[in-house]
């Protein structure tokens, strides 16, 4: 028996493309139910590009590695209560706002990839899925683990996943993998292969993990560089699906289009939860949410459409409305957080002078303007001892389930309201982008799990806020919740440091 | 085609339909230029409900904490009802005048623009 070493070229063939198999006794179409009723059209599965040359051996070994640095650095920052390096207390609501937020997505994408994996004819793309499912499942894992020493030391972290089911501003981001996940095998990976991790994904990422870094959060950081090369794979990937599609029927062209422009559209909705967290969360600011958007969407984003069009792809429907929204989402947003910060599972404040002059540079024809004002009255209250609390539920857009707080773009100071009639009922929306992906399949978001209506019906605990906040979404009431200064967190923060709360030092000086 | 879906005429549950809120229709209502609330804000109220109720107890319960709430002349407000002008009647319910199930409320307060006429 020869005992013969295969090439790399050789090895790649077998443990890719030889993985699959003809169907002799089953029909094609019954192994792969999904692959027709979205209307895309594959004439031949062989003319996939693989993305990325990776065997499963050779993963795992890569992986592997990866996985026992990121895990020393972690030891060593428990070890040394790095914890107490972080810019102030304040920073950490970031990272609560991660772990609920987009960590559980991270689970969501992993579950993704595993059922599309299985539904996609081809072999190449099957086995990039699995890749990109393990890789989604490790971040999660890597995510918790990152973050579970904070947990030791500050509040709101402790109920992540279940309130990621039930929370209202969670449910943003669980609708939005929820929608992906019940659409089709393509649509899926045009939605999170394409749009998510091609064109939006450093929106996501740079601002976190950046911020991590600039704020002392080694945990975070490490964990930013050990998925660093995993997300150069999943954007090589969301690439070729795309390209692919094109290549193989001129009839998808149109069909690949509206995805691109609503999942464009779902995800710079989403990306405003990131913007805020930007450009008001973070002590020590990276850069602004606008000279983000415009180095990644627009530079970055312009340029990869520019190379799309030789394949018929235009700008994404509305790419003109999120542009001109940079200048004010992430003060709409904060403010909504602000509004509602009795209901929010993590802390929320009004900008010291100092932040509020950052802004004002960075914001120069919005921030004073519009923005301002609003919140030196907020401050005023507070130091009234009435800090501002929104007493009212909020109105939610039907697709993106955020609160109606985003205005028009030529009349600022003007909510913005769509509406559609369908079946008899009522539904509203906060955009036109919104209202365009509801109207297309009005089937389908009927059945939206809008946090507010689901209080009114009685669904979430009982009638009181209590009820609602306490027992059925889990937040530790004046604990997790309400405003940073007072917040026992803060208190904690001050006595490791030995500062004083401002209002002491006042009292002291008087 | 109202939805992709792998099932033929696949239908979606209707979540919000008028018969789950035990009697009550969702109503919202919008303060224009006030952006200190930052969103319209929706109530469950009995269709019956009569347009004063609406006007003397409950919008005030959302709105009072802002400033300019004192000031507003009632009888200048301006009403829209999803998105058409609205001249309400006080002593008429809610359903009687249209406003139905998720419909929108908007009041434009001439004069008063929010904080320092910022909008909020
Ligand atoms: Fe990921
Ligand atoms: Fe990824
Ligand atoms: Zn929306």
């Amino acid at each position: 028996m020869s005992n013969r070493k295969i090439n790399m070229k050789e090895k790649y063939r077998l443990l890719t493309r030889d993985l699959d198999w003809e169907y002799s006794y089953r029909d094609y179409k019954e192994v792969f139910p999904q692959q027709e009723f979205e209307g895309i059209k594959i004439t031949d599965w062989s003319k996939w590009e693989d993305p990325f040359r990776l065997t499963m051996d050779a993963y795992w070994k890569y992986q592997a590695e990866k996985e026992k640095k990121l895990y020393a650095i972690l030891d060593a920052f428990s070890q040394n209560n790095s914890q107490l390096n972080v810019t102030d207390a304040r920073y950490v609501n970031a990272i609560k706002l991660f772990l609920t937020g987009i960590s559980p997505g991270e689970h969501q994408a992993a579950m993704g990839f595993g059922q599309v994996g299985r539904q996609l004819g081809g072999v190449g793309a099957r086995v990039a899925c699995q890749m990109q499912a393990i890789d989604e499942l490790r971040h999660v894992q890597t995510q918790i683990h990152a973050m579970s020493h904070y947990n030791k030391f500050f509040d709101g972290f402790q109920d992540f996943s279940h309130m990621h089911d039930r929370v209202w501003y969670l449910s943003v981001s669980k609708s939005f993998f929820d929608d992906a996940r019940t659409a089709g095998p393509f649509e899926y990976m045009v939605a999170i292969g394409f749009s998510f991790e091609y064109v939006l994904t450093n929106l996501l990422f740079v601002p976190f993990m950046s911020g991590a870094a600039y704020n002392g959060d080694m945990a975070t950081v490490t964990f930013g560089f050990s998925a660093q090369s995993d997300e150069a794979r999943h954007m090589t990937l969301g690439l070729e699906i795309i390209k692919f599609l094109l290549e193989q029927h001129p009839d998808n062209l149109p069909i690949v289009q509206r995805w691109i422009n609503k999942w464009f559209w779902r995800g710079t909705r989403m990306l405003s939860l990131v913007a805020m967290m930007m450009d008001y969360m973070l002590p020590n600011k990276v850069m602004s949410w606008q000279e983000a958007w415009e180095v990644y969407f627009e530079e970055a984003g312009g340029s990869l459409f520019k190379d799309l069009a030789r394949y018929g792809i235009e700008m994404p429907d509305y790419a003109q409305t999120a542009i001109a929204e940079k200048e004010h989402i992430s003060h709409q947003v904060w403010s909504m957080f602000y509004n509602y910060g009795h209901a929010t599972a993590f802390h929320t404040w009004m900008p010291t002078e100092k932040e509020m002059d950052w802004l004002s540079e960075k914001y120069p024809n919005t921030f004073d303007k519009y923005y301002r004002p609003r919140f030196e009255k907020w401050r005023e209250m507070e130091a009234a001892g009435e800090r501002f609390y929104n007493p009212t539920l909020p109105m939610l857009c039907q697709t993106c389930q955020i609160p109606m707080g985003f205005t028009d773009m030529e009349d600022p100071t003007s909510i913005f309201y769509r509406q559609s009639e369908y079946d008899g009922e009522r539904y509203n929306f906060c955009s036109d982008g919104c209202k365009d992906i509801f109207d297309h399949e009005p089937e389908k978001y009927v059945q939206a799990w809008l946090p507010v209506h689901q209080i009114y019906q009685g669904n979430c605990g009982g009638p009181s806020m209590e009820d609602v906040l306490g027992n059925y979404y889990k937040i530790n009431l004046g604990v997790d919740n309400m405003d940073f200064h007072g917040s026992p967190d803060e208190e904690r923060w001050n006595i490791w440091h030995n500062l004083q709360p401002a209002e002491d030092k006042l009292k002291q000086a008087s | 085609m109202s939805v992709a879906a792998i099932t033929p005429d696949y239908v979606g549950e209707r979540r919000d339909r008028l018969e789950n809120f035990h009697g009550n229709q969702i109503v919202y209502v919008g303060w224009d230029r006030h952006l200190m609330f930052c969103s319209p804000v929706a109530f469950a109220l009995p269709p019956e409900t009569p347009f004063s109720k609406l006007q003397d107890e409950v919008i005030p319960g959302a709105f009072s904490q802002h400033p300019d709430f004192a000031e507003i002349d009632w009888s200048a407000v301006v009403w829209h009802l999803n998105g058409a002008p609205f001249l309400p009647s006080r002593d008429k319910s809610l359903i009687e005048q249209g406003v139905d199930h998720k419909s929108i409320i908007r009041m434009a307060t001439p004069g008063l623009n929010g904080i320092k006429g910022s909008g909020s």
